[in-house]
């Protein structure tokens, strides 16, 4: 059967009609807008990895020069705020098992006695675990201030063998949200780009005026590109967005080309939105399409992008799994672009992934649809 | 393949799962035809208009639309043809100049060509004052022909039309006639599905499907003479009792009320009205007239209709 080719005249009146339906429908574009700013909103304030203060209870059995120098160490540190003093095991049960503190020390009767000695004093760290991710960082710091002490009362008369001098590069801060909101951007854009899309080509089937577009000459390709063309330009407008909120309301430092992720993000947009058309060839209702645009962007982008939790922590075969979600790529290049400035060269195989899963969708979509009824 | 056919069909089929939707239907329509394709609600109209149209796939059978096969050429076909699909699929939020432009764009209308046809469209669905009209807004009968206006900006050789005239005024139906008669004066083949027995008086040539099957076809002369009984009118007091006694005599096929008379279909008129008239008398009724009348298109079609249900009983409801 002879194809002909794509149409511009055909395009261009595809594209001029998806856009006048979206202008005439101001309640879906406030959506668009309302949405990447909500979900910034909640998410970037509500996620954090850094920990502010720990409270620390007390229990000095020695009461001594050295034992209080030793805790202020802990109140200089900045980490840690003495919540009070307590005077048995009972109450550190009580104070831990009540959640009014993140730890508890506990200083030997002869803490003193022993470093005059030169013996090396126990004390005790008690930790709640039940939240591991602080635990394990209050532990952390609890070490770290306990070899200062160390170190100080040795007079520092030896020499180390090594000094390490540790040096964070990009975020010498550690700030969490630095890391979070580039990749929120991308966690929100791949939920977004599908949800926008998924509708459209279901409402069409659902209103009836699908069977007249099928009857015309149209190409598919020309319709799926006529449905894109909008939600791109949205599309585009939300990435920006969703940009500048992170630099100005999140402080978070934008360093590399502003035209590298313009770029980055239409190759994301185009895979995204191919996806949204996807679903909604397979899903006929506007109702299962949009849920099924939400389970396959949001929870994979949420948990498996590497978003929140490093890919390289998962078991070999999430890990394997994770190269099928497209905003795996995205996460990696906001983040490289916001606070390494990296060059496109340095991210070629996300780049190669990303326009590669656009073509394989956009193919998935053309071939998915009939221009039949059925 | 015959030059002078638009469409030839022949033992065209389509199931869907066990259920047979259109069984072996064999028809030509001539170019420059208004070709009706009646039948009651659920006979198989559509599905066959949709297969001739590339949008449905035979399950068996040939079919040729403008000389192209509709198993293998469905894309060529859609270039050659407008289709107006049962729900005048206009889109609701774009104004009637939005659609129309939108339509001229999907058929390639030359830019040359656009405001001429623009201008023939607003004209003919009597909708230039409303060009920047939400098509939400409008009524039923602008909704119709402004959806035959954007199907036809293209001047296809051959038009198809599902129930273009269903749930819309008389007054509409009356004038989207008009206008498909126009179309066909200038060469158009129109193909035209309609529940409406009485609008088959408007069509060069007909097919009654029932059930899938086509059980008439030819001129609307051709299908009157079909009906192999007469039809009595009978003018009498109390016709709503009479009714009820003339279907217990066993003496009609089947009797109506028809306006302030009965109309029975008897196996001949010649005997049939001596034998009504003095049945009617012996029963108390004072009979005024009963004569002869030439059948309506819709007599025969329900006369056909219940011929092939009396034949085929399987396959009647209840």
């Amino acid at each position: 059967m002879n194809r002909p080719a794509l149409s511009w005249i055909r395009l261009a009146a595809l594209v001029r009609k998806e856009f006048i339906h979206i202008s005439r429908d101001p309640r879906s574009l406030a959506m668009a807008f309302l949405m990447p700013m909500i979900l910034l909103i909640l998410f970037g304030y509500a996620i954090s990895m850094d920990i502010k203060t720990l409270d620390l209870a007390v229990y000095d059995q020695d009461k001594s020069a050295a034992s209080r120098q030793y805790v202020e160490g802990y109140q200089a540190s900045g980490y840690f705020r003495v919540a009070g003093s307590i005077e048995d095991y009972a109450s550190a049960r009580a104070q831990l098992d009540r959640g009014q503190v993140h730890l508890a020390l506990v200083i030997p009767s002869h803490f003193a006695r022993d470093l005059e000695q030169g013996r090396s004093p126990k004390v005790q760290v008690i930790a709640d675990g039940t939240d591991a991710n602080t635990a394990t960082i209050a532990l952390g710091y609890a070490e770290a201030v306990t070899n200062r002490f160390s170190t100080v009362r040795q007079h520092a008369t030896i020499e180390l063998a090594v000094d390490n001098r540790v040096r964070v590069w990009y975020n010498p801060d550690l700030k969490s949200r630095w890391f979070i909101i580039p990749g929120l951007i991308a966690v929100i854009m791949s939920v977004i780009t599908a949800l926008l899309t998924s509708l459209t080509v279901s409402r069409e089937w659902e209103s009836g005026t699908m069977e007249q577009l099928i009857a015309t000459p149209v190409q598919p390709i020309e319709l799926f590109l006529g449905k894109m063309a909008p939600y791109f330009v949205i599309g585009v407008a939300d990435v920006l967005f969703s940009v500048a909120m992170g630099v100005w309301v999140f402080g978070v430092p934008l360093r590399g080309s502003f035209l590298f992720l313009l770029g980055v993000s239409s190759m994301f947009l185009v895979g995204g939105l191919s996806l949204g058309i996807l679903i909604s060839t397979v899903a006929k209702s506007q109702l299962v399409a949009s849920q099924l645009a939400m389970i396959l962007t949001f929870l994979p982008a949420f948990l498996l992008s590497g978003f929140l939790y490093s890919i390289d922590n998962m078991p070999r075969f999430l890990q394997v799994a994770t190269h099928v979600v497209q905003s795996r790529y995205f996460v990696d290049v906001l983040k490289a672009i916001f606070l390494k400035a990296s060059p496109p060269r340095f991210l070629a195989e996300d780049l190669a992934f990303l326009g590669l899963f656009a073509v394989v969708v956009f193919v998935a979509a053309l071939r998915k649809f009939k221009k039949k009824l059925t | 393949m015959n030059r002078e056919n638009a469409v030839e069909v022949k033992d065209l089929t389509r199931t869907f799962g066990s259920f047979v939707a259109v069984d072996r239907l064999t028809l030509e329509v001539g170019r420059g035809t208004v070709f009706g394709f009646l039948g009651p609600n659920g006979a198989g109209k559509s599905t066959t208009i949709r297969m001739l149209c590339g949008l449905l796939l035979p399950t068996s059978g040939e079919g040729r639309v403008a000389g192209l096969d509709v198993m293998t050429e469905s894309e060529a076909i859609k270039r050659s043809i407008g289709y107006m699909s049962q729900k005048f699929s206009l889109y609701d939020d774009l104004t009637v100049e939005e659609n129309i432009d939108f339509y001229a764009g999907l058929y390639s209308v030359p830019k040359d060509r656009r405001q001429e046809r623009k201008a023939w469209v607003l004209e003919m669905a009597g909708l230039a004052d409303k060009r920047r009209t939400l098509t939400r807004t409008l009524a039923g009968g602008w909704k119709q022909r402004l959806a035959l206006g954007c199907a036809v900006q293209h001047e296809p050789p051959i038009l198809f039309l599902d129930e273009p005239t269903s749930g819309v005024d008389p007054l509409s139906r009356r004038r989207f006639w008009d206008l498909i008669a126009q179309m066909a004066r200038r060469g158009t083949t129109v193909f035209v599905t309609t529940h409406y027995m009485e609008e088959a008086e408007y069509c060069d040539e007909l097919a009654l499907i029932y059930r899938g099957k086509m059980i008439a076809r030819g001129t609307p002369h051709e299908v009157k003479v079909l009906l192999p009984d007469d039809i009595l009118e009978i003018r009498v007091e109390r016709p709503f009792e009479a009714l009820e006694r003339l279907e217990a005599s066993g003496l009609v096929r089947e009797v109506a009320l028809f306006g302030g008379a009965l109309h029975a279909v008897v196996g001949e008129a010649g005997t049939g009205a001596p034998a009504l008239a003095r049945f009617l008398e012996e029963q108390g009724f004072v009979v005024e007239a009963i004569q002869p009348v030439p059948p309506s298109l819709e007599d025969v079609f329900v006369s056909l209709i219940e011929l092939e249900d009396r034949r085929n009983p399987a396959g009647a409801e209840e």
